[in-house]
């Protein structure tokens, strides 16, 4: 066994610590909208625009948006599902999709577990088949494959005796999302995003799952993104917080600094609407009102001018740049970008 | 002595078809006062939301067996008539569903979808049905309330179908509104808005209410008192801070100990190992047994009784003392 | 929704030219000479090109449709080779004839299909359901010239009530809707309705079950409505795509039975096509098939139009 070559081996680090796991720079996603006669583009949907991000080596990035704010396109661009309108990703320092880095063997380092853990698992095979898949079409013999199957349903916490042979419809919600855990371990990848992976799930099971997501990411030494609409959920999972506004970054930075000193107003507006778990400490007021605006044909300047409470003229013509803020994160507001021509910008340091 | 605006003795609900009976709901009692709020806490399959609608009559009709005593407004809901129901659905006591985008019907306008009601309910015309859907929709505070009453459900967003969904729900003014995870399928800075609406209309209007709901912090925000159901039953009851604050049952600890806050970061989470029973058997005995780290001899043989440490909040559980 | 209109009915037109081409190309295709059927096979040479040139056989392909084609929008689809008459006259009293017969048999299909589907859907597994299911199944799988027959052999011969063929006492020219005539449709249009109801049947009933399982449906309810304003809302629910499978068998209909109106001997196109077929009348035959066609396609684009107005959810752009 131990002589036998192993085909699938534990992946590479390249560029050593202080090189970024993936690095995306003006990530951009357009769809157009055909209507009118004959088919013209009548809008476009501006999914993500002008994406700029990092994540490090063995960090959790938790991305938190609502709806339409383009963290589902963030994921889907970062995992080469789909072919990017503008910009790039690269892994380890290597453009994805590049000469160095083909499609394939990114697609070995980088693994998806999303909400709907029915949908994601094939109805037809049997779990241990489910999560050897993968590894058998790159090359791993069946017997190893199931093996390897069989090392995860334990890693993830599944007794492979009693589990292997079952179908996807014979398990509860909460051990479906455990094989799609284990499935997408199977490759050893090195980063695994997780796009709302207890969203679907009970509380208590809940609990179970974001615990084994802790365990296995020291276990294997993996690096995640954490995609959730849920802020206390990412607080608990992430070390940096990237928050999104129509398909925009509005903050982004160490979690501590975003929870406890929000720089940009919808961060601010977005923590302030959790349900107080404090019956004393009711909410009175909403912080925001109204939906997010629909991503086809966006607010002109700052995305979120339209519903912030300091929105001021110039926030409606200049588009405001990511800038450090003073806890230690970057936000795109022109309230810390210095003389941005907003009456609360700080003072240019002298 | 008058009656409660909700009055619920051992209510069972079982669900039957031709491969097995689902006990859902099995032995509710409780009572709601006019213009109190009751949520209903628990994980999927309960029986929180089958309660909920056994309250008026809208499970499945034929597959549906409903027994005990369940009175809301006066009203005996388990003898009375689908005639009579219908009656009573949407005048007395009224409904909002989780997902407005479906439970909103596709192919009418919202003003329609309104008017209706008032029409069925209040015999009024068309035009004056009409009028008060748009003091509907204002009420409900949807912008351009008077563009809005010609709109479908797909042209609104998910804040304002759930808003329209409310003001549907409220067009006759009912004395008891039902809330079916009214907040779970909208985004954050949207439900808090429609949280704090559902407050404010039912402190105008004078409603009861009672949510159903998993989520803690809704609960939190919208409760004066408390329900924990597991596996079809009650199994605590109590004033929203003394139950958020120390939940007596080992369920409902294990409930709040795994809900994820903030100031957790770093710890690891509180688990409740093991799942839920399958209900086409009713438990023996304390249902959560088999999960539960403090069971002993007491707890298999039959139900556990409430007990009561203090007045208006009590557990079904052996380990809780029982005030004088 | 004028501008969808208009952009509908100008994609109708190049729909409605290739299946004019297809018909053209009908006689093209057909093996032998078209001209053996027009004159008499020990015809002298110079007949033939005579006969020829006179219905412009001896040019170009693309000459010959782009002629056909300018006459057949004057209404012009030449003449019958069997019998000399316009083939325009003939499909004309053909047309209404099946029509008629077509529209009853829908009436009588469709009525009785969504009544059929509804009560199906409404108690779903009761013997009702499963005696509807049961009746549509055997009125799409038995044949409808079979059924015709036996019927025939039941009231028109033993029991002797309505006649067993022909459209009227004094054939189809002197048509009236009274009991000495309409007597003649019965037969025929129960015959062919049995498909069409089949098929409606199901399509109803599976509509109807699923709108039922929707959670409006629990919110009607709850409203306090009656099962009367429920059913308001399934049916326009329903409606866009009961409609499609409805305007479809219309379709169907439309292009007559060949078997049922030649069991009947019922003057429609169905009977035409059959007498054309036999005597290869390429004329006539052309001619009906271009006619139904162009019918079926109108049809479609009626049952979009009609889709479109009743569901707010497709765009109107």
């Amino acid at each position: 066994m131990k002589a036998r070559k192993d085909v699938l081996p534990p992946l590479p680090d390249i560029g050593g610590p202080a090189q970024p796991l993936l690095t995306v720079r003006g990530l951009t996603k357009h769809f157009p909208l055909k209507s009118g006669f004959l088919g013209r583009a009548s809008g476009v949907v501006q999914a993500v625009d002008d994406l700029n991000f990092e994540v490090r080596k063995g960090e959790t990035l938790g991305i938190v948006g609502e709806s339409g704010c383009g963290k589902s396109t963030t994921s889907r661009l970062v995992m080469a599902l789909m072919a990017p309108t503008a910009g790039e990703v690269l892994f380890d320092g290597q453009v994805v999709g590049g000469r160095e880095l083909p499609l394939k063997e990114y697609r070995r380092q980088v693994q998806m577990v999303f909400q709907d853990s029915y949908a994601s698992l094939n109805p037809r095979l049997t779990i241990e088949e489910s999560i050897g898949f993968a590894p058998e079409v790159h090359g791993l013999a069946r017997k190893d494959a199931r093996a390897r199957a069989r090392d995860l349903l334990a890693a993830v916490g599944l007794n492979p005796d009693q589990f292997a042979r079952r179908y996807p419809h014979e398990l509860s919600g909460g051990q479906r999302q455990r094989i799609n855990i284990a499935r997408a371990l199977a490759l050893r990848p090195r980063l695994v995003i997780l796009d709302e992976p207890v969203s679907a799930l009970d509380k208590s099971v809940e609990a179970q799952v974001l615990n084994l997501l802790q365990d296995l990411k020291a276990q294997f030494g993996l690096t995640y993104i954490f995609i959730s609409h849920d802020l206390n959920v990412v607080q608990y999972m992430s070390d940096r917080v990237l928050v999104m506004y129509l398909g925009r970054v509005a903050e982004v930075g160490p979690v501590g600094a975003i929870y406890a000193a929000a720089a940009h107003p919808y961060t601010a507006a977005l923590l302030a609407s959790r349900p107080s778990m404090d019956p004393d400490l009711r909410r009175t007021e909403p912080p925001l009102t109204g939906d997010p605006p629909n991503p086809i044909n966006p607010p002109s300047g700052c995305r979120f001018h339209t519903r912030c409470a300091f929105a001021e003229p110039v926030c409606s013509i200049t588009v405001p740049p990511l800038h450090p803020a003073p806890a230690g994160q970057s936000a795109s507001c022109l309230m810390v970008v210095p003389e941005s021509g907003h009456s609360r910008a700080p003072e240019l340091a002298a | 002595m008058t009656e409660p605006l909700v009055h619920v003795r051992n209510l069972n609900v079982r669900f039957v078809s031709r491969d097995a009976t689902v006990h859902a709901v099995n032995g509710v009692s409780f009572d709601l006062a006019e213009r109190e709020s009751l949520c209903i806490l628990g994980e999927s399959g309960s029986g929180k939301s089958v309660t909920l609608r056994a309250l008026m009559a809208l499970n499945p009709p034929r597959r549906t067996q409903l027994s005990g005593t369940v009175r809301v407004g006066g009203h005996d809901i388990i003898a009375a008539s689908e005639r009579k129901m219908a009656d009573i659905r949407g005048s007395t006591v009224s409904m909002i569903f989780q997902e407005p985008m479906t439970a909103l019907d596709p192919v009418f306008t919202i003003g329609r979808q309104i008017a209706e009601t008032v029409m069925r309910h209040e015999g009024l015309s068309r035009g004056a049905a009409d009028a008060r859907a748009l003091e509907l929709l204002e009420l409900v505070q949807i912008p351009s309330a008077k563009r809005r009453l010609a709109a479908y459900p797909h042209e609104l967003s998910g804040g304002l179908r759930q808003r329209a969904m409310i003001a549907i729900a409220l067009s006759c003014r009912p004395r008891l509104l039902l809330a079916d995870e009214p907040t779970t399928a909208l985004d954050a800075t949207v439900q808090i808005q429609i949280l704090l609406l559902l407050r404010r209309l039912q402190e105008e209007m004078g409603m009861g209410v009672i949510f159903v709901t998993h989520d803690l912090g809704v609960a939190g925000e919208i409760a004066d008192r408390v329900a924990v159901m597991y596996a079809g039953k009650f199994i605590e009851e109590g004033p929203v801070r003394g139950l958020m604050r120390s939940p007596l049952h080992p369920y409902a600890q294990g409930l709040l100990g795994a809900t994820v806050h903030s100031g957790l970061r770093g710890e690891r989470l509180t688990t409740i190992p093991g799942a839920p029973p399958n209900l086409e058997r009713v438990p023996q005995g304390c249902a959560f047994a088999p999960r539960c780290a403090h069971v002993e001899e007491a707890c298999l043989p039959r139900v556990p009784e409430f007990r009561s440490p203090t007045p208006g909040h009590a557990a079904r559980c052996v380990r809780v003392p029982q005030a004088a | 929704m004028l501008l969808y209109l208009v952009r509908r009915v100008l994609y109708a037109i190049p729909i409605a030219l290739a299946v004019g081409l297809v018909c053209f190309m009908l006689v093209q295709i057909a093996p032998g000479d078209p001209i053996n059927a027009i004159v008499p096979a020990d015809a002298p040479q110079e007949v033939v090109e005579q006969v020829r040139r006179d219905y412009g056989l001896d040019k170009p392909l693309p000459i010959q449709f782009g002629l056909w084609i300018s006459r057949v929008v004057q209404g012009d689809l030449g003449r019958s080779l069997a019998t000399g008459r316009p083939v325009t006259a003939d499909l004309v009293s053909a047309i209404g004839n099946t029509l008629m017969l077509a529209l009853v048999a829908a009436g009588i299909g469709f009525v009785m299909g969504s009544i059929l589907g509804t009560i199906a859907a409404v108690f779903r597994g009761s013997l009702l359901d499963k005696a509807a299911v049961g009746f549509a199944a055997a009125g799409v799988s038995i044949p409808h010239y079979w059924l015709g027959m036996v019927l025939v052999v039941l009231f028109s011969v033993t029991l002797n009530w309505l006649p067993a063929m022909g459209a009227g006492p004094g054939g189809s020219g002197s048509w009236a809707w009274d009991w000495e005539h309409v007597k003649f449709l019965i037969l025929p249009a129960v015959t062919l309705s049995v498909i069409p109801m089949g098929i409606i049947t199901r399509t109803v009933r599976g509509v109807v079950m699923e709108l039922l399982n929707q959670d409006f449906v629990t919110t009607l309810r709850g409203k306090g409505l009656r099962r009367g304003g429920i059913a308001l809302h399934v049916v326009k629910n329903a409606a866009p795509s009961v409609l499609a499978v409805m305007g479809l068998q219309l379709g169907y209909l439309m292009g007559g039975s060949i078997l049922v109106e030649t069991v009947f001997s019922w003057p429609g196109t169905g009977f035409l096509l059959n007498s054309a077929i036999f005597q290869r009348d390429l004329p006539v035959l052309q001619g009906t098939i271009l006619v139904l066609a162009i019918f079926f396609v109108v049809l479609n684009l009626a049952v979009d139009l009609i889709q479109t107005a009743l569901d707010p959810r497709i765009r109107r752009a």
